[in-house]
């Protein structure tokens, strides 16, 4: 059954919270979503380019009081 | 109160000592009692196989007796864990016995798991252990030249690692009067050369000024190892002549066994070290599953806040930590042979490196051996 994990980046310079999703995935299952929560605008960037790119599902991004929470699904 | 330490690293032996020296006349009236479990007798100075993997150093360099760095007071045997029953604080371990504790401290580590990719611990050069390090040393000698590869797995022990690799390879074959025979070429998982973004704005421009070729966004995916290729998740296929890898790492399987956390990174309070949901067990260094670096010296910082902590509930008798850990981290980069820099960061602090120079290098030079002194708790 798919899981919902998030993934609290906040803080982490290093390694940041798109290596941590890389890490995390490895542990999912396909259809399991991942929320990453960042405080580095960057990842808003970066990580639906990477999931598009690797060809994961990118799902959303929504900011609140600095923290940006980016949704993803692992599909293969 | 029984501490019990599971791990003799880094962590668990700066943890060891910075506890034993705190709690002298606890120890002595036999009120605490420090009791450390490894799997081994010799404690590695693990930084020291880049060195070793380049032909900078010697096996015997790297290693110490155990025993020899640890304060008096502490109980080591190497009898290493097997079997975590949290619920009655108890371990038992490999010869059959079984440790009560009051306090756990799990620092048992990681291992790169470069098995984990089709072709990759066939076909790559690795410089995570003495005998990979011993190994990448003599290909390197026999290189004559060709299209080198350093290629990044994650999460991986070390976050400067592949950047030192690099620099140092390039002064490697500079050295030899190779440059005009070898191609450099780097590739790294995410957008940029490091995921510090302040070091890759340096390393970025330092990698083009030496000719150094790249490519980001690149995780291995498998290496075929007939046809010489580097295929990465996102489609890429890379040839090479020489592959040198910083694999993926994962925790100790005794962890996952033990259902402690997945992988063998065991959930952890960031700023406590605590296991969750878990008062009594504290988790330092690469196994726990803080997004950090999975450096050495996280493990010491952690190792000092712990000491702090796990000492004043001996003297006060309080449950409550009296110091948060703050996410320090301090790293050494080596930018060549004969020049580094540093980052230092936490959680709330980005790093500022600096241009590398030759004294920071020779300070890390002077810190490869006083880590020694590092790990007894004196520096």
């Amino acid at each position: 059954m798919a899981e919902k994990r998030i993934i609290d980046g906040r803080g982490s310079f290093c390694p940041g919270p798109l290596m941590e999703l890389i890490a995390v995935l490895k542990m999912c299952e396909i259809g399991d979503e991942l929320e990453v929560l960042s405080n580095d605008k960057g990842s808003a960037n970066d990580i639906p380019e990477w999931v598009r790119k690797v060809g994961h599902e990118y799902v959303s991004t929504r900011e609140e009081a600095g923290v940006w929470h980016i949704t993803v699904r692992k599909t293969k | 109160m029984k501490i019990l330490i599971i791990g003799g690293g880094m962590g668990g032996t700066i943890l060891g000592n910075n506890l034993a020296r705190r709690l002298g006349p606890e120890l002595r009236a036999g009120k605490a009692r420090i009791t450390m479990l490894s799997a081994t007798d010799k404690h590695m100075y693990q930084p020291g196989l880049l060195y070793l993997a380049i032909g900078r150093t010697t096996p015997d360099a790297l290693y110490r007796d155990q025993v020899s760095l640890l304060e008096p007071g502490i109980e080591f045997h190497v009898d290493p864990a097997e079997e975590f029953q949290l619920d009655n604080n108890k371990v038992k371990t490999k010869s059959g016995k079984t440790y009560d504790y009051d306090v756990l401290v799990i620092a048992t580590g990681s291992r790169m798991a470069a098995e984990e990719v089709k072709g990759l611990a066939e076909n790559a050069e690795f410089f995570y252990t003495e005998e990979t390090a011993l190994k990448m040393m003599r290909r390197l000698q026999e290189f004559q030249g060709g299209k080198v590869v350093v290629t990044v797995g994650v999460p991986h022990k070390c976050p400067m690692a592949p950047l030192e690799i690099i620099f140092m390879l390039h002064d490697y074959f500079k050295g030899r009067g190779m440059s005009d025979k070898v191609q450099l070429h780097y590739t790294y998982p995410i957008n940029r050369v490091h995921s510090l973004e302040n070091v890759a704005k340096w390393a970025g421009p330092e990698m083009e000024r030496l000719g150094i070729t790249t490519d980001t966004f690149f995780n291995i995916k498998e290496v075929d190892g007939a046809k010489k290729i580097l295929r990465s998740e996102e489609g890429k296929d890379l040839p090479y002549d020489l592959l040198v890898a910083i694999p993926a790492h994962r925790g100790m399987d005794v962890i996952e066994k033990n259902g402690l956390g997945q992988r063998g990174w065991i959930p952890t309070n960031k700023t406590k070290l605590n296991m969750e949901g878990r008062a009594n067990v504290f988790v330092i260094g690469d196994t726990t599953n803080i997004p950090i670096s999975k450096a050495g010296s996280t493990a010491h910082f952690e190792a000092e806040t712990l000491g702090e902590n796990i000492a004043a509930m001996v003297k006060m008798g309080v449950g409550a930590p009296v110091r948060d850990y703050d996410g320090k981290v301090f790293c050494f980069i080596e930018a060549g042979l004969d020049r580094a820099t540093y980052a230092m960061f936490d959680y709330q602090n980005p790093p500022d490196p600096k241009a590398p120079t030759r004294a920071m290098h020779w300070f890390k030079m002077a810190y490869n051996k006083l880590y020694w002194a590092s790990a007894r708790g004196l520096l």
